[in-house]
């Protein structure tokens, strides 16, 4: 007997593992039966998560951790037992931004505290010649976009809320809006930081990868109720999608795997786009120049697909750095819950595995992060909005 | 603000029908200050501009997470707005998804304020999604009509049949293989373009 599945997504590269699991038959192999749904914009995904319309999805991490603890929503609880990728976004600045900032530079290009530095000396004598300030696009405000950007600028002196402007614009809109000026810059996932390279209209100045080593970024998200009614079709859908991440990760299936997401009905942009980020072989300036990392996006290597506890940690820590919450023991353990390693390791038959590493987020800046002192964490830092 | 009179609704809505529809419906209803957006640049800018009271958007819109942004404490935003969702009415916001609608509100006004403005809504969205089913259903209709119309025109040729007798052979073809009129057609075109 099969079991009917609804799982919603957004058509980015991250959703590699949920697309090749269900077109390349890893789920229908563990005896599922899933309809994929595109949508348009993360507040549908979440509140057809929500109410039910949809049995998982593709899901922001931090939207996952806010809709368990009722932030900007109603309070829905929600497992997150797979990680469908690990970093995979880029910050993408206008030629006229890039050429700032390069002309401010002192350092390494590839090194985000001689960037952030450098933009905000740019951010000073566009206040001093009383220019409108720099506008960055970000996905979503509870979204690793927004902690990225605002991690990054803030360790070089630049208040994100106070120096610059930060605006939510849908990723397929981000292209646009920088090529007509209506923002400077954007943190995006793949392809779009790709599209705009290739148009000419932006330099990938930074992989989020030299932001921070290990950053969760998309989960395979489930309400707490679905997966306590479904243990077994749980622990097969994260069986599927840990075998997709798997041969997504075999070189050898790179191509076959573009042309799969390229199709119109899921993500709808060229092949050769959406291997460059599964590669991690990117083109970041119109002129041509390459840049090619092991870390720019990872789906399933290095152990990406189990859900590391301590990730939601950081990103509930940002969303109290950033005024989006206030600092509480009992939401931070809610926010821990809902990265589930265990439901992973028992889907995958490793029960009591060994636990992810500790300070594995390795951030450029500010000191190792520890889960257990967000307080003392956020204290190093000398810009942010919460109070202890 | 105009809210103790007739709140301000800003409609966002790339579709000018659908639009249409649902600004007629609350002038009817008595809600005077609707104002639609249709250009979702700089969309922020503008619903600040109009300073609403109540926003509704179309599900189908992707620049519904930029409404998202309203509900966060920072300098881009001006009044704090909220989803409107009322915990304890799961059926409401199961029939605005459903519907293909959603609604912001201005935080702190009344729920029973802006009940019969979703309410309105939801009728009219539905009502939106039936006739875009219908004016569907009529042009497949159309379609199939000119199928028919061409592979009857080949089996006429081919076969030498009159019009009578290719749709007859058509038909009891189509009941023998428990298929439909329009697909037995479909490949008889098929057939005569790969035999061409």
């Amino acid at each position: 007997m099969t079991t009917p599945l609804h799982i919603g997504f957004i058509p980015l590269v991250d959703a590699a593992a949920l697309i090749i699991a269900v077109d390349k038959g890893f789920t229908a192999a563990e005896g599922l039966d899933v309809t994929l749904v595109r949508e348009v914009s993360w507040s549908n995904v979440r509140d057809k998560l929500n109410i039910g319309m949809f049995d998982a999805a593709h899901l922001l991490a931090p939207v996952a951790i806010a809709s368990s603890l009722g932030l900007g929503h109603v309070k829905v609880p929600i497992v997150a037992p797979f990680n469908l990728g690990l970093n995979g976004n880029a910050i993408t600045v206008s030629p006229a931004l890039h050429a700032a900032i390069m002309s401010e530079i002192d350092g390494d290009p590839l090194d985000p505290m001689a960037t952030a530095l450098a933009l905000a000396r740019v951010v000073a004598a566009r206040r001093k010649s009383g220019a409108e300030p720099l506008t960055f696009g970000m996905t979503f405000p509870f979204s690793t976009h927004n902690y990225q950007l605002r991690f990054w600028m803030a360790a070089g002196g630049v208040d994100p809320d106070e120096d610059v402007r930060l605006v939510v614009l849908p990723p397929p809109y981000m292209v646009d809006s920088l090529a007509n000026g209506h923002v400077d810059a954007f943190c995006v996932g793949a392809p779009w930081n790709s599209v705009a390279v290739d148009l000419g209209v932006g330099h990938i100045l930074h992989f989020v990868s030299d932001i921070l080593v290990r950053a969760a970024e998309k989960v395979l998200a489930v309400r707490q109720s679905w997966s306590e009614k479904n243990p077994n079709a749980l622990a097969a859908l994260i069986r599927a999608a840990a075998h997709a991440a798997e041969y997504i990760e075999e070189p050898g299936n790179r191509a076959e795997t573009a042309h799969i997401l390229a199709r119109p009905e899921r993500l709808g942009v060229g092949a050769e786009v959406i291997q460059r980020a599964l590669d991690g072989r990117l083109k970041i300036s119109p002129d041509g120049q390459q840049r090619e990392s092991g870390r720019y996006l990872l789906v399933g290597r290095e152990g990406a697909g189990r859900p590391d506890p301590a990730q939601a940690a950081w990103l509930y820590a940002q969303m109290v750095r950033w005024g989006q919450t206030q600092m509480r023991p009992d939401a931070l353990r809610t926010a821990m819950a809902v990265f589930r390693p265990e439901l992973y390791d028992a889907a995958m038959g490793r029960p009591g595995a060994a636990p992810n590493a500790p300070g594995a987020i390795g951030a450029f800046a500010g000191p190792a992060f520890d889960p257990a002192d967000i307080a003392g964490h956020l204290a190093a830092f000398k810009i942010g909005h919460w109070k202890p | 603000m105009s809210a103790e009179s007739s709140p301000k609704i800003v409609i966002v809505d790339e579709s000018p029908i659908r639009a249409a529809i649902l600004e007629e419906g609350l002038r009817e209803a008595g809600f005077t200050g609707v104002v639609h957006i249709s250009e979702m640049q700089s969309l922020l800018a503008r619903i600040y501009a109009l300073d609403p009271d109540v926003i509704l958007i179309d599900l189908e819109n992707p620049s519904r997470d930029v409404l998202e942004q309203m509900f966060q404490v920072s300098r881009a935003v001006r009044r704090p707005i909220a989803m409107f969702v009322d915990q304890s009415d799961a059926a409401s916001i199961q029939a605005s998804v459903d519907a293909g609608v959603s609604a912001y509100i201005v935080d702190g006004l009344k729920k029973e304020r802006i009940k019969p403005i979703l309410d309105l809504c939801i009728s009219r969205f539905n009502a939106f999604s039936k006739l875009q089913d219908e004016l569907d259903r009529t042009k497949s209709a159309l379609e199939e009509r000119k199928v028919i119309d061409r592979a009857k025109g080949i089996l006429m040729k081919v076969k030498g049949l009159t019009e009578e007798e290719a749709y007859v052979l058509m038909r009891s073809t189509a009941m023998r293989e428990k298929k439909k009129i329009g697909e037995i057609a479909q490949s008889i075109l098929t057939a005569s373009e790969l035999l061409k």
